[in-house]
């Protein structure tokens, strides 16, 4: 800050705000405004990045038929490689679908009970509990399935092989249920309190004004938090990579083992030249991968506004 | 004098019923941590010692300890901080303090939100199609941390943003009136009252970068390296990646020694975890206002 007593200061300064303050003001605007473009910057980025190593592929041997409908992902066979990728879309639709099974119910429960029933001491230790669920690394996810539940699913289903969808579903559901519990709980929070005590003035009792009020009003807020761990799930490479058997396979009970779109990135980008057709067709992955979860963050986005609005 | 009726009783019992169902669901959520923790101890716990801590791999890494992998964990997450930090801060002031309620800023927090919702395996071709090949930084500390710390932008971004606006706007209006421009009142009133806040997100975000291993795989984690990196332009091991290895790729590895890597990795993020959480607690509880 300037320091001249008011004395001192002839008329033209009086009447000119251009001191060095207001440079810097004018300086540090910029500034954070480049930093909060950059969020937008950074996702056109991605876009462009694995856009351009994978549009090679794109515009040559890229056959959409091909890609959606043939099970045959053999991009290092050295007569005819095919990149048929509907093994791994299957893979990691049915890892998620079993995960969302597990995690869904599971969730929306914890978040009732945390956010409608819990009180005080015990809420707040759920919910950290719930915050150190989402911080195990999926490598460490990956770990367990492989060390822990790959045993045990042998055991007691008696099957040769324990990691299969069964194992990746479980292991993913664990990993995705905090978000969704988090967001659930967040939005059940967000119903006004007006609503539940008008519903108990009527007489209702604690779980009909849960089912029939509080439920009904955070509609929105469970389904973009389904939408999320869905996200989550269609996302997860470390664990799923470790815990799904990586295997091609149209898997039709949950003892098979499969393997994931985002696995088979991470499995195979080390050994591919820069440029080879291989390569490509693993940006080509990436480039479907981030559509389809960009295409599902703008739906879940779009449910929560449509709260808002409301 | 009142006597609880056959539906009084019903009802009550019908809550109980609600209440054990929703009690049970939450704790067979928690109770897979509770075990996986006690597993990891148990079996990785004997594992470690300070050698295990500060030697290197031996015998193709069979045995010995994991010294460059959690050297390599601190290269990767402190470039990483030094990167995402500073952007990170100044986009939640711009969101928190500047911004009008238009379509740019709407885009910016639709941004936001999918920069968190990105697989890291794609945030991973990112950074080799942009950090490794376009600028030519190689499979380096440099590119794998600057990937780290796109990725990791959404979690200094949201805390930041939100300590920031748990500033009562009285603050800046008293300061406005006595005439400060808009960057003395942040830098005198609002950040001095959010700054443990944001210490907060930033603690949150290292346990976040230390335990990812997709985004560092190909843009500058290596598997095995017996030295440890001199500059930003080498590689590096760390502790991620090398549980991912020796508990896949490497045969003839006793069972016991990637629990121990698992614990170690497990611990620094919890340990990381925990002292955000209590933190924002006590913060919370020392709110003047």
């Amino acid at each position: 800050m300037s320091r001249v007593t008011p004395a001192s200061i002839p008329d033209t300064q009086v009447m000119d705000r251009r001191n060095l303050d207001w440079y810097v003001d004018k300086a540090v605007q910029v500034l954070v405004f480049v930093g909060g473009v950059s969020a937008i910057l950074f996702i056109i980025g991605i876009f462009v990045f694995i856009t351009k190593e994978g549009f090679g592929f794109l515009t040559t041997t890229f056959d959409a038929q091909e890609f959606f409908t043939s099970p045959r992902w053999r991009p290092t066979s050295e007569h005819n490689p095919t990149y048929g990728a509907l093994a791994l879309i299957v893979g990691t639709a049915s890892v998620t679908g079993l995960a969302m099974l597990v995690a869904v119910p599971f969730s929306l429960g914890a978040a009732i009970y945390i956010g409608e029933f819990a009180t005080g001491k015990t809420r707040e230790a759920l919910k950290v509990l719930v915050e150190l669920l989402a911080a195990i690394p999926s490598v460490v996810w990956g770990f367990i399935g492989l060390s822990m539940m790959n045993p045990l699913i042998i055991k007691l289903f008696n099957v040769p092989v324990g990691l299969n969808v069964l194992n990746a579903g479980v292991i993913l559901g664990l990993m995705a249920a905090p978000i969704m519990t988090t967001i659930a709980e967040d939005s059940l929070k967000a119903v006004p309190d007006g609503y539940r005590e008008a519903a108990e003035a009527l007489g209702a009792t604690r779980w009909q004004v849960i089912f029939k009020v509080v439920l009904p009003a955070a509609k929105n807020g469970l389904v973009a938090a389904v939408l999320l761990g869905v996200g989550r799930g269609f996302g997860e490479t470390m664990a799923v990579l470790m815990a799904s058997g990586h295997s091609i396979n149209l898997p039709t009970s949950i003892f098979d083992s499969v393997r994931a779109l985002t696995a088979t990135i991470a499995a195979e980008l080390g050994e591919t030249a820069v440029g080879s057709d291989h390569y490509r067709a693993l940006f080509t992955l990436g480039i479907f991968l981030f559509l389809i979860t960009f295409l599902i963050n703008l739906t879940a986005d779009l449910v929560v506004r449509g709260i808002r609005k409301k | 004098m009142f006597e609880a009726s056959d539906l009084n009783i019903h009802n009550q019992r019908a809550e109980k019923l609600w209440r054990l169902l929703f009690l049970m669901m939450t704790l067979l959520l928690i109770l897979p941590v509770l075990i996986i923790l006690g597993v990891l101890i148990h079996k990785g716990g004997p594992m470690i010692s300070i050698d295990f801590l500060f030697t290197e791999p031996k015998d193709g890494m069979t045995a010995g300890g994991i010294f460059p992998a959690l050297v390599g964990t601190v290269w990767l997450v402190a470039v990483a901080l030094l990167a995402s930090v500073p952007v990170g801060v100044a986009a939640a002031l711009y969101l928190s303090e500047y911004a009008p309620d238009n379509w740019l800023t709407r885009a910016i927090n639709l941004a936001i939100i999918n920069l968190a919702g990105v697989p890291s395996i794609v945030h991973a071709l990112f950074g080799v199609g942009a950090f490794v090949l376009f600028f030519r930084f190689g499979t380096s500390i440099l590119a794998a941390s600057l990937t780290l710390a796109v990725m990791t932008l959404p979690v200094v971004i949201v805390a930041t943003r939100e300590s920031l606006q748990a500033v009562p706007q009285a603050f800046r209006e008293a300061c406005w009136n006595m005439g400060a421009t808009r960057w003395q009142t942040i830098r005198k009133v609002v950040l001095p009252n959010s700054v443990s806040g944001i210490l907060t997100g930033i603690i949150l975000e290292v346990s976040r970068t230390a335990g990812e291993t997709a985004p560092i795989m190909f843009t500058g984690a290596a598997f095995f390296l017996p030295f440890l990196p001199q500059s930003v332009f080498d590689q590096t091991m760390a502790m991620s990646l090398h549980l991912f290895v020796i508990s896949t790729q490497v045969p003839g590895v006793p069972e016991a020694l990637p629990f121990g890597v698992a614990l170690v990795l497990i611990t620094m993020v919890l340990v990381m975890n925990a002292v955000s959480i209590a933190f924002r607690m006590v913060l919370r509880s020392k709110k003047k206002w």
